[in-house]
């Protein structure tokens, strides 16, 4: 089931992401700062592109945030933001979950209905 | 199970939910439409939802109340910002006070439904934002007890599907 899959992936991109030293600086750092993805780039011997995809696999892994500010891309380490935002979102995915389920089960009952209807 | 796909933007504080329904399109909207069916999957079944205004044209409102377990009554609104039967409609959801009087200091959600005609059924569309992350802490906070019970009480309902 979809609820027991979640979890996994969610280490596994977890353990990925702090599996790499630069990955792991970047973190550090955006726990002390705010840099923009170009003040980054400027930090490591690597490409801007190298840096933003390295950006991108703590973003999947829910270790920091990108936050537009005029021209810019600021990265943000901010575990208990995320993880707020994730707990509010998972509270919203259960109550629609639950009334889709209703949806359904109303639907559901038309298709009874009327098979017993053409039964009679 | 009928929810495809549910996504989590946790920047944009957005829950988007793809439901594939096994009926035409028309059939669909009367679930939202019709405030008779509405109030039947509205609230769950420990705090089932009454129906009181429902006027689904653009500015109209729906105005609500779910009963608890203990006769509690917990008010809500929804203003409706467009409507366009039976593919689209977009709303904006919050709470009221005990007098059933909207409350514009408590957090709001804006809800965007589109259905489409899918493999023979009908694809639902759902969008859920909050409009600010104070908002999004606030509903934490005020919705934690009530919140979790509700959940639970649907926890139960999907492990029995």
């Amino acid at each position: 089931m979809v609820v027991d899959e979640l979890p996994a992936k969610a280490v596994d991109d977890l353990f990925h992401a702090l599996a790499d030293a630069t990955r792991r600086d970047i973190l550090l750092r955006c726990g002390r700062e705010e840099p923009s993805v170009s003040r980054l780039a400027e930090a490591y011997p690597m490409s801007f592109a190298a840096v933003q995809k390295h950006v991108a696999v703590l973003e999947r892994a829910g270790l920091v945030t990108k936050q537009r500010s005029g021209r810019e891309q600021l990265v943000r380490s901010d575990p208990r933001a995320l993880q707020r935002a994730r707990e509010a979102l998972d509270a919203l995915e259960l109550t629609w979950r639950g009334r889709v389920e209703r949806m359904s089960g109303l639907l559901a009952d038309d298709m009874e209905t009327q098979t017993r209807g053409h039964e009679r | 199970m009928s929810v495809t796909s549910v996504d989590k933007d946790l920047d944009n504080l957005t829950l988007t939910l793809i439901a594939d329904f096994d009926a035409p399109a028309e059939r669909v909207w009367q679930l939202w439409a019709d405030p008779r069916q509405l109030e039947r999957w509205w609230g769950p079944p420990t705090y089932p939802a009454t129906m009181q205004q429902h006027e689904l044209t653009p500015g109209g409102s729906v105005t609500y109340f779910m009963t608890g377990p203990e006769g509690d009554r917990h008010h809500g609104w929804w203003r409706i910002e467009a409507v366009e039967p039976p593919s689209s409609l977009e709303f904006t959801d919050g709470f009221a006070d005990a007098d059933g009087r909207p409350s514009t200091e408590l957090p709001t959600n804006v809800v965007r439904v589109q259905l489409t005609a899918h493999d023979g059924g009908t694809r639902m569309q759902l969008r859920s934002t909050f409009s600010t992350r104070e908002q999004m802490e606030q509903v934490l906070r005020m919705g934690m007890a009530e919140g979790l019970r509700e959940s639970v009480g649907q926890m139960d309902a999907l492990l029995a599907a």
